[in-house]
């Protein structure tokens, strides 16, 4: 190698080594860096393959859109036959709730994200205006969707179903499960043994026990612990118990994030002179909320999910509907179309939401930045 | 009014006036319950009583681990049901585990498009309802796969059917003691002789390959033995008979479907937690390890996972209950659980909601609490020790 000495100065930067910069030197470090690297690179290219030779096939390609029963279906093509879904997309919708007032629901559910998003983008102008409808909201959905008032036929409980009493009852479930898992965490956190007690037993139980078993609960003995006579709805049941189960999840969460503040912020609100509520309003809760938002969603989105569980007690949630497709002869069978679908809802909302919480997340995380 | 005043101002007093009111209200609310249960009960003419369980129960259950035909009582198949629960949740647990820490593991990698891959499943997988999961898998190995006649054969011994699969059978003959013996003498050796290596290296610095050591001694000692016996372990073949297979083990739709629902969907959960859990440990503790120049594999054994373990474990054990509870969703497919069984059919046919939901709740909030104090213990077992 020859010498070559450099006189101080300035000198135009060299270029990188070739094969390190571009689309060849990303493909290189990125999937060719080493042998075992390549081979893992090749592994996942063959199964990409078959994925996409065997699925999107099905899924597109060879399926068919409209038809009167599987075998029509078939006799079409033989990928996937989703007419089992187009004709009764209106009832995984709406369920069984009249043709005619299908437009309240349509309407209340566009409200909704009216009435959320002043809550959930805290940036959003005309906050303060919004917040009145939000809180107004609960009322106008109620009397739309059941109806009974201002001359709006009402509908029975036993017609909901579909995709719109997954979010009833998803929705219902969240909102009303936070605020009794914060007064749950507070409780299992507080001084007061008695309070403690009983706010660990509750949280241990509900924790405890498989969901389905206090669905059945729900649908088949809470009658027995109520006054004689007293009847109301099995979707309020439900709720009821959606809203307990995921309270302690969401109260667990909670304690987490209150455990995790440091001690100096007490020992400085006491030293302030606050009293008990005054620390919980102004100290506790809002450092406590912002560390456990992943874990909160993380509830929520597990709430949404488990509201699947209705099918098991008789009411007609997507799952329900499907099923009873499927026991229609003219669609026996088509299980993977009815399900894949199902499935494709709950992934696109759950995504929605998980995206949600890392977006509020990064917001509001001030100390990193 | 002062003196009530008073007390009520003095933090000590009023901590227990506030919780002797909470303690009324709760009784209040206890017997207003009972009192309740009582009237619907009397109004109804049921009473609280646990003698049905010993009557025959009058119902098949189609898999059974131990005994069971339906003159045996509700007990019986209660504990039928419950050794369901736990075959099930044994498997899922096992290809859970499997599956989310290669997930996990191949999520960390380098290389961008398994990462991808991984990241992709994790998604998919997590946020759609288990429930979903069960019912798929059911409906496709219900409807997708062959009847038993056409049944897809992995190698003519293993056959996959609408029907269910069918797995060779190990069948063991006399002699079999010896190669359990062996086993037994090579588990022994492998643990005295891991001991041994770790008070030589502690002493001298000198290391032995002890787990390959172990591993083909475990391997080849019971190996030998079956050798020496006379090969006393046969294989059963599924064989075709008629409309169906005969012979060999079977695994019934029900239970393929739950395992891989099960497994599949806790799997995309713990590939989360192992994820989380090597990306917990410092960047530092990699860089140290490798400057004093340990080989990669080393680093990740003796460095990452070690530490890495103590954030993995808490969350892993509550994935594995999880896991447990979802598998209650078995009645949805008809896989008789503990749930299916006591919960479902005993309840229906002895019209006893409280007592049945009671024991099948028992039964899991002490499964739950059990293996929540085990985590507790573990926990202060690998505690940090702050200094």
């Amino acid at each position: 190698m020859s010498e070559k000495t450099y006189k101080p100065g300035n000198y135009p930067d060299l270029p990188p080594p070739p094969g390190t910069v571009g689309v060849y030197g990303w493909i290189r470090k990125n999937l060719f860096s080493s042998i075992s690297n390549s081979l893992l690179t090749i592994l996942s290219v063959v199964l990409l393959y078959y994925l996409i030779d065997g699925i999107i096939g099905w899924f597109f390609f060879d399926a068919v859109f409209d038809a009167d029963s599987k075998i029509a279906c078939r006799k079409i093509d033989d990928g996937a036959c989703w007419a089992v879904i187009t004709r009764r997309v209106g009832q995984f919708v709406y369920g069984f709730y009249p043709e005619a007032e299908r437009w309240r629901i349509d309407i209340t559910f566009l409200t909704m994200f009216v009435a959320f998003a002043p809550l959930l983008y805290p940036d959003i102008p005309k906050r303060k205006w919004l917040l009145y409808f939000s809180v107004f909201y609960p009322f106008f959905a109620f009397v739309l969707i059941m109806g009974g008032y201002f001359g709006l036929q009402k509908i029975e409980y036993s017609l909901f179903g579909g995709f719109m009493l997954t979010v009833i009852l998803g929705v219902c479930g969240i909102v009303c499960s936070l605020p009794l898992g914060i007064l749950l965490a507070l409780g299992r956190q507080s001084n007061l043994t008695v309070v403690r007690t009983l706010s660990v037993c509750f949280i241990e139980f509900m924790r405890g026990v498989p969901l389905i078993t206090l669905l059945f609960v729900a649908s088949s003995m809470l009658n027995y612990f109520l006054p004689p006579g007293t009847n109301f709805s099995i979707l309020v049941r439900v709720i009821i118990m959606f809203t307990f189960f995921s309270a302690a999840y969401i109260a667990e969460v909670i304690r987490g994030g209150i455990q995790a503040i440091p001690k100096g912020q007490y020992e400085a609100a006491d030293a302030l002179g606050m009293n008990y509520w005054q620390k919980t309003r102004f100290i506790t809760l809002p450092q406590a909320l912002k560390i456990s938002i992943p874990g909160i969603v993380n509830t929520f989105i597990g709430l949404y999910k488990d509201t699947t569980l209705v099918v098991v007690i008789g009411l007609l949630d997507p799952l329900g509907i499907g099923r009873a497709a499927l026991a229609d002869t003219k669609w026996n069978g088509l299980s993977t179309e009815t399900y894949l679908f199902v499935a494709l809802f709950f992934f696109v909302s759950c995504f929605a939401m998980s995206r949600y919480s890392l977006w509020l997340e990064n917001k509001l995380n001030t100390d990193k930045k | 009014m002062t003196f009530f005043s008073n007390i009520w101002r003095n933090e000590k007093s009023r901590e227990i006036i506030v919780q002797i009111l909470v303690l009324f209200f709760l009784g209040w609310f206890i017997s207003w319950l009972v009192m309740n249960v009582n009237a619907n009960f009397e109004a109804l003419g049921k009473d609280i009583s646990f003698e049905f369980l010993f009557i025959p129960a009058g119902y098949d259950i189609n898999q059974y681990l131990i005994d069971y035909n339906n003159r045996d009582s509700h007990l019986r198949a209660g504990i039928v049901g419950l050794l369901n629960t736990g075959l099930v949740a044994f498997f899922g647990i096992i290809l859970a585990t499997v599956l989310g820490v290669a997930l996990g593991i191949i999520r960390l990698s380098k290389n961008w498009l398994a990462s991808k891959i991984a990241y992709w499943y994790v998604e998919f997988t997590r946020n759609v309802p288990i429930l979903l999961h069960i019912l798929l898998w059911h409906g496709i190995i219900i409807n997708t796969l062959p009847h038993p006649r056409k049944a897809i054969s992995l190698g003519e011994v293993t056959f996959l059917s609408n029907r269910g699969f069918y797995i060779p059978k190990p069948l063991t003959e006399s002699g079999i003691e010896l190669v359990y013996l062996f086993f037994v003498v090579a588990i022994i050796f492998s643990i005295l002789f891991a001991k041994y290596c770790k008070r030589k290296q502690d002493l001298t610095g000198v290391q032995y390959p002890v787990f390959w050591i172990n591993f083909s001694v475990i391997c080849f000692l019971p190996l030998i033995a079956f050798f020496l016996s006379g090969m006393p372990i046969s294989l059963e073949i599924p064989a075709l008979k008629g409309f169906n297979f005969r012979g060999g083990m079977h695994m019934s739709p029900e239970l393929a479907a739950l395992t891989f629902a099960l497994g599949i969907y806790t799997a995309a959960f713990i590939a989360e937690i192992v994820r989380a859990g090597i990306l917990a440990i410092d960047k530092g503790q990699r860089e140290a390890a490798e400057s004093i120049g340990l080989k990669p594999s080393k680093v990740m054994n003796l460095v990452i996972l070690p530490q890495a373990r103590r954030v993995i474990i808490p969350p892993l054990t509550s994935q594995y209950l999880n896991l447990t509870k979802n598998s209650s969703l078995a009645i949805a497919i008809g896989y008789m659980d503990l749930v299916a069984t006591l919960g479902g059919i005993s309840l229906n046919q002895t019209g006893r909601e409280m007592e049945t939901m009671l024991i099948v709740m028992l039964i899991y909030l002490s499964v739950s609490l059990s293996i929540s104090a085990f985590m507790n213990w573990y926990n202060s077992k690998v505690k940090l020790v702050g200094r």
